[in-house]
């Protein structure tokens, strides 16, 4: 990239002002407000938050939500990456359509739709509830929540990847001998990996922040069905700010490792 | 790897027959179809199903009660607002971030996506404490619909930029400065070369964050509440469920998801025209491949060579 200027600069100065500005003001002013006010009183109030029982639940069950519906929708999304990419199918578009609505539905739409279908009017609650599995207002109606918002990114990052790569390299392989697993595993994961990371990272980050779909099927209960936002939200309405800024800056934290990761991610593409 | 990520757009290379390992396409296939098919499909299905259970008449009585109607059409002005806005301010951004040379450059090319990675819960937070009652600059706007616009342009600012970046990087300077020979301002270069070069990437990123905007719940709901004035429609029907309406919030949340299915299939069709225009790559799988990310890596290759 090459920058010549070839504005005047009043009109480049205007242009800075209007931009950079926007940003400080809608992005990183509030940021800073936020470690700041959390900060205020020194570590102890946000860290006691964190740390209670309840707060140390939602992080845990934050974190479990991560590690269920992350690595699914990752091995989802390359395979099916791969068959949108290299296998011609009349169904693909459709396939692709599917793929793409969590991106044009409302989080408490999500929300709504797994309340209906494991509620108790819903079409597998008669099966559920012989086999005693209690999806919503538990768990796993919030892991289904978190499945749901994510499913597209990892397909998204790696589908142009894979466009990209092409085939003449898997090709040599196979000729050369190698099994099908063997061509996957030393050619095309090595060269599409970087997308595949970059997708895990946005799906990660959907997960870690869901709110309105996990909040419409949890039910609210404290010390049992309670992600961190959600945390953040109860503590906000009960009027307790320390903790409602405690879990707040921990998720802050983890957006800023996850814009970190973007990054560096990008680069790797780039290289 | 690097010497194959350089040949690559050299030669498009055709992608071709089986590439699925050891399982075979159709089983793989069969895989997807049942993913998808549970973990979306399904749940669409059963809120489609409670939506007309009531019949046709009820639905449309949901939907055109007062207080459906006027959150319906409150969503939509603000997320039209909230474009409008970040169309603007989102190719002034991509523009700096692009064309000029600042110091922290690379810094607020990596802020940008802070909206992406950023829980919107933590947003609405953050947003009320700074335009709120306790604002350390004076200006409350909390629980107003001023409100609900900021925290949109918050949440959508990310998709205009980078769905421009990439068209800024890729465009050819040759046009404007041969623009700019013949005599052509600032202005009229941008107006006539670069602008109409933008519009796929504008259009489609805008398009983005309207479906965005329509749906957006968690920022707005600290920030600009539930309150008579405020109450769009995914509040709405957060609201119907606690109220055990829900064949309400259902027939609710169809509109809305129309409404977003419009903008869908709108992008897909401005990507199509997109990339019949002298666009050969990003044709692909079509969808949203402007979407969330764009990484410009292969066409700063372009520009080297």
């Amino acid at each position: 990239m090459n920058s010549r200027a070839n504005s005047s600069p009043t009109s480049r100065w205007g242009l800075r002002v209007l931009g950079l500005g926007y940003i400080a003001v809608l992005l990183v002013a509030p940021l800073i407000l936020l470690f700041y006010k959390t900060f205020e009183k020194g570590l102890a109030p946000p860290w006691e938050a964190i740390t209670s029982a309840d707060g140390l639940h939602a992080l845990k069950l934050t974190l479990i939500t991560v590690a269920i519906a992350v690595p699914l929708n990752t091995v989802f999304g390359v395979i099916c990456s791969l068959l949108l990419v290299r296998h011609r199918w009349r169904g693909n578009w459709l396939i692709d359509a599917v793929i793409n609505l969590p991106f044009a539905i409302s989080p408490v739409v999500i929300g709504l739709c797994l309340f209906l279908l494991y509620g108790k009017n819903g079409w597998f609650e008669p099966g559920l509830a012989e086999a005693g599995i209690k999806v919503l207002f538990s768990v796993p109606g919030m892991v289904l929540a978190c499945i749901f918002v994510s499913v597209p990114f990892v397909v998204r990052e790696t589908v142009p990847v894979l466009q990209e790569i092409g085939t003449e390299q898997e090709q040599a392989a196979e000729t050369l001998g190698a099994s099908g697993w063997q061509t996957f595993w030393r050619i095309t994961l090595p060269s599409i990996r970087w997308g595949v990371a970059y997708g895990v990272v946005l799906c990660t980050a959907r997960v870690l922040g869901e709110f309105g779909a996990v909040s419409i099927v949890s039910g609210h209960i404290t010390g049992e069905t309670q992600t961190l936002p959600l945390f953040v939200e109860q503590q906000y309405q009960n009027f307790n700010l320390p903790g409602a800024f405690g879990a707040a800056v921990l998720l802050a934290l983890l957006a800023l490792v996850v814009l970190t990761a973007m990054n560096l991610l990008k680069r790797k593409e780039a290289a | 790897m690097e010497a194959h990520a350089a040949q690559a757009p050299v030669a498009p290379p055709r992608a071709r027959q089986l590439r699925l390992p050891g399982v075979g396409a159709g089983l793989g296939r069969g895989v997807v179809v049942l993913y998808l098919s549970v973990i979306v499909l399904l749940p669409i299905a059963a809120l489609a199903n409670q939506a007309f259970s009531e019949g046709l008449a009820h639905f449309w009585s949901q939907v055109t009660s007062p207080a459906a109607k006027s959150s319906l059409e409150l969503i939509l002005a603000c997320s039209l607002i909230v474009v409008a806005i970040n169309a603007f301010f989102g190719t002034v951004v991509a523009w700096l971030l692009v064309r000029d040379n600042f110091p922290g450059k690379s810094l607020v090319n990596a802020i940008i996506d802070l909206p992406f990675a950023l829980p919107t819960i933590v947003a609405s937070l953050i947003l009320i404490e700074l335009w709120g009652n306790k604002s350390p600059i004076g200006i409350d706007i909390a629980l107003s619909r001023t409100a609900i616009v900021v925290a949109l342009c918050f949440v959508t600012l990310p998709f205009v930029v980078r769905a421009v970046q990439p068209l800024l990087i890729e465009m050819d300077r040759d046009m404007e400065e041969a623009a700019a020979s013949l005599g052509a301002g600032g202005f009229t270069v941008f107006r006539r070369i670069i602008f109409p070069n933008l519009l796929p990437g504008l259009a489609a990123g805008v398009a983005l964050a309207f479906a965005r905007a329509l749906g957006e719940y968690g920022s707005v709901l600290i920030f600009a509440g539930g309150t008579k004035n405020t109450t769009v429609a995914s509040i709405l029907i957060g609201q119907q469920i606690e109220q055990g309406n829900e064949t309400g919030a259902a027939a609710i949340s169809v509109v809305l998801l129309a409404m977003a299915l419009v903008v869908l299939v709108l992008i897909t069709l401005i990507q199509r025209w997109g990339s019949r225009h002298e666009r050969a790559q990003g044709a692909g799988a079509g969808g949203l491949g402007l979407a969330v990310t764009a990484p410009p890596a292969p066409q700063e290759d372009d520009e080297r060579e």
